[in-house]
């Protein structure tokens, strides 16, 4: 009967794609899997520094761009065997609880505040983070918040702390979005934003959107990189993800890192050296 | 950033043969014929004996599988990821962030939809046929490839709502596959990503692509089936 | 030609009811039929004809009443007994196939299943459409298509519920050939239908049954000439429409 040949068909042909789909779980060159944050991932920083260690050392090295919060959970979970993330007190907190083995600064980049050029909030050019987060307050403009436990989104909390404001109303809009995604809806609002100024050289949607105030120490954005401790998961491929993390703050890394540029801006300031950062 | 930029976006990309853009487009296809297949594989059957069985609380599972139908794709990604991370019950298998998470959570989101929909299908056959097969003798386990095959032309679309729903979802791939470049990274996870850098040019020129093949697949079933329609009333 | 090593007729039927929802369609039915002569169920609509030959069939379960086959012959697969619907359910496959898969359910080796379907298309003269799909073919195709499929499983007892109700004169005659040949192989012909003309050429005993009810079971020539009971001859002359 035609319909049996079919079914038997089918297995076999369901067999070799079960086998066929497996192998790559078992049977590939070394990789390690890191998670990352959507800014370096959308900045495009990895696609220029990593083939470089691919290359060096034959470790090939999948991103996962996810906030840092949501970054640090999949490290938790052991899902990833490095994290690469940017909000200090969370990272410091994952070594303290054993999750990770230590955390070394790799570089640095700052925030700005984004916001559209008629400036409702009468803030550009400006240069004090906090007393921009009081005008807009206070004019009740329109303020597009990541929303999302992301290291931008803690430091635009600790901002509003710091500007004795905790803010709520229409005007403050909370996306729980990425970098990117909150740039596209403030772009449309338009609202005013904060975003990571690599994540912004890169964004190519800006409508009337430009950058009114930076240059504020507050506005301070440093990442930090993390192996997963692998006496919480024993699967974690220590040797392979401290490679990687070795090659970060080594002079190589740190100049590759330093090298990358977009429109002739560099974006990511390298201080491994900096021990206190 | 208008249209007419994405259509162009979208020629040069396929005329320039883009390497990334071919491993993305296989990809995706991979991912998603795979997981067609696998829930066509469990869902005809079920959904065909679903349509044939009775027994107590049957009304209860078709009101569960039509819901599932409607099942968000996060929330089986979720599931999925949960399962398969490491600290979940098949974390060993280390399938977390690979091409094959990604078919097992299309999979669990696409087998209701192919259950469901080939239950009504075969529920309205077995209602012109049960006379007829009761009477030279079949059961009702034995009438479930007789009605399979011979509802083929309806079922193509069944599979075919399964496939537009795999080929069109985003949610759930992103979180199992972690859409990690030249490793899980499909259309629509490319395209979420292009969107989220504001490049809405690439972003659109990507989803006319997505799009084109989605169009290519269902003409290609389309005009197969009309074919062997004409031959097999 | 009788098929089997023992027949299972004759059938005794008694007490026969049939129920759907409170509502009794059946309301005691009884006979007994024999080998070798062709029986016809005649009655208005909603008598409860269709019913009574689904019942004996075994499709549908009597809510009281037994259908008692000589032999006590139960075995679905070994069902000597088979069916042609007034409306025929052609699978979506050729001709012969739908033979071939008829005579797969029936419990046939797969080396006999092909002789015997073209045995069946041959000697009906339907050999030229063994490769056309079946639900290509015209009605009367498909109901001469059914009646084949059905004598292609060599049933003892044949079961026809208004075979020819939705087809015109030509395809009606061609049918009523085939019924009769079959009969003429000692198969038992038992048979619905609205189609008095019919029931006069093809009966040799009536079952009139009337609001379901057996009301008369007498010999086809003696029905016509001179039923027995009002309601009888109030259907012959037309005037028992329910």
């Amino acid at each position: 009967m035609a319909f049996l040949k079919h079914i038997i068909g089918a297995g076999t042909a369901l067999s070799l794609m079960a086998a066929a789909a497996l192998q790559p779980a078992v049977a590939q060159d070394e990789f390690i899997t890191v998670a990352s944050t959507t800014s370096t991932e959308q900045s495009g920083l990895f696609d220029h520094i990593l083939p470089i260690f691919e290359e060096k050392t034959g470790i090939e090295v999948r991103v996962i761009a996810q906030g840092t919060g949501q970054a640090l959970e999949t490290g938790r979970r052991g899902d990833a065997d490095v994290l690469f993330v940017h909000a200090k007190a969370a990272e410091e907190e994952f070594v303290a609880e054993g999750h990770g083995v230590e955390r070394e600064p790799v570089m640095y980049n700052d925030f700005v505040f984004v916001g559209p050029g008629d400036d409702p909030a009468g803030i550009k050019g400006g240069s004090d983070a906090v007393a921009a987060l009081q005008a807009i307050a206070e004019a009740e403009a329109p303020f597009a918040s990541r929303g999302d436990d992301s290291g931008t989104h803690k430091a635009e909390l600790n901002l509003w702390e710091a500007a004795g404001i905790e803010p709520s109303g229409d005007w403050y809009r909370e996306l729980g979005q990425g970098m990117g995604p909150t740039l596209n809806t403030a772009a449309q609002m338009p609202a005013y934003t904060m975003s990571d100024r690599a994540t912004w050289i890169s964004f190519q949607n800006r409508g009337p959107l430009e950058i009114v105030v930076e240059g504020d120490d507050r506005l301070f954005n440093q990442y930090g990189v993390i192996l997963v401790n692998p006496e919480r998961h024993e699967h974690v491929k220590a040797e392979a993800g401290q490679q990687f993390i070795d090659w970060l703050v080594s002079g190589e890394g740190q100049q590759a890192i330093g090298s990358y540029e977009i429109d002739g801006q560099q974006l990511f300031f390298p201080n491994a050296q900096d021990e206190g950062a | 950033m208008d249209g007419q930029g994405a259509f162009v976006t979208a020629i040069n990309l396929i005329v320039s043969g883009d390497a990334a853009l071919a491993e993305i487009v296989g990809l995706s296809l991979r991912v998603t014929l795979s997981a067609v297949f696998l829930s066509c594989l469990v869902g005809l059957p079920a959904g065909a004996a679903l349509a044939l069985a009775r027994f107590p609380g049957r009304g209860g599972v078709i009101v569960v599988f039509n819901s599932l139908m409607g099942l968000p794709p996060v929330v089986a990604g979720l599931v999925v990821y949960l399962t398969l991370s490491r600290s979940g019950p098949l974390g060993p298998l280390a399938l977390l962030f690979t091409p094959t998470a990604m078919i097992i959570a299309q999979t669990v989101l696409i087998t209701p939809i192919i259950v469901s929909l080939t239950r009504s299908v075969i529920e309205d056959l077995w209602r012109e046929y049960e006379d007829q097969l009761r009477s030279l003798g079949s059961s009702a386990l034995r009438a479930v490839p007789t009605l399979l095959w011979d509802g083929r032309f309806s079922l193509v679309t069944v599979v075919l709502a399964g496939l537009g729903r795999a080929m069109a979802e985003v949610g759930a791939v992103l979180i199992v596959g972690g859409n990690i470049a030249g490793h899980t990274r499909t259309m629509t996870t490319a395209i979420a990503l292009e969107t989220a850098r504001g490049d809405l040019a690439l972003a659109l020129g990507l989803g006319i692509i997505l799009l084109s093949l989605t169009l290519l697949l269902n003409a290609g079933a389309f005009v197969s089936g009309r074919v062997a329609q004409r031959t097999a009333g | 030609m009788m098929h089997g090593t023992f027949s299972i007729l004759p059938l005794r039927v008694s007490g026969l009811r049939f129920g759907v929802r409170g509502t009794e369609l059946i309301k005691g039915i009884s006979f007994e039929l024999r080998a070798g002569v062709r029986t016809l169920i005649i009655g208005p609509n909603g008598a409860g004809k269709s019913l009574t030959l689904r019942l004996s069939h075994g499709l549908i379960k009597p809510t009281a009443g037994e259908v008692a086959w000589a032999g006590g012959t139960t075995d679905r697969r070994r069902k000597r007994h088979a069916m042609v619907f007034q409306r025929p359910v052609m699978l979506r496959r050729s001709a012969r196939a739908n033979l071939v898969h008829a005579l797969s359910l029936g419990g046939l080796d797969r080396s006999e299943r092909g002789r015997r379907a073209d045995e069946a298309l041959e000697r009906f003269g339907l050999g030229h459409l063994a490769d056309r799909p079946a639900r290509l073919l015209s009605g009367g195709e498909q109901q001469r298509l059914a009646i084949a499929r059905a004598w292609s499983l060599r049933p003892q007892v044949l079961f026809l519920d208004e075979p020819t109700s939705a087809l015109d004169p030509a395809s009606t005659k061609a049918i009523e050939e085939m019924i009769e040949a079959i009969h003429a192989d000692g198969v038992k012909i038992v048979m619905t239908t609205h189609n008095m003309g019919q029931a006069r050429r093809l009966g040799d005993e009536v079952l009139f049954l009337h609001n379901g009810r057996l009301l008369e079971h007498t010999p086809a020539d003696e029905f016509f000439a001179k039923p027995r009971t009002e309601e009888a001859d109030a259907f012959l002359k037309g005037e028992l429409l329910h």
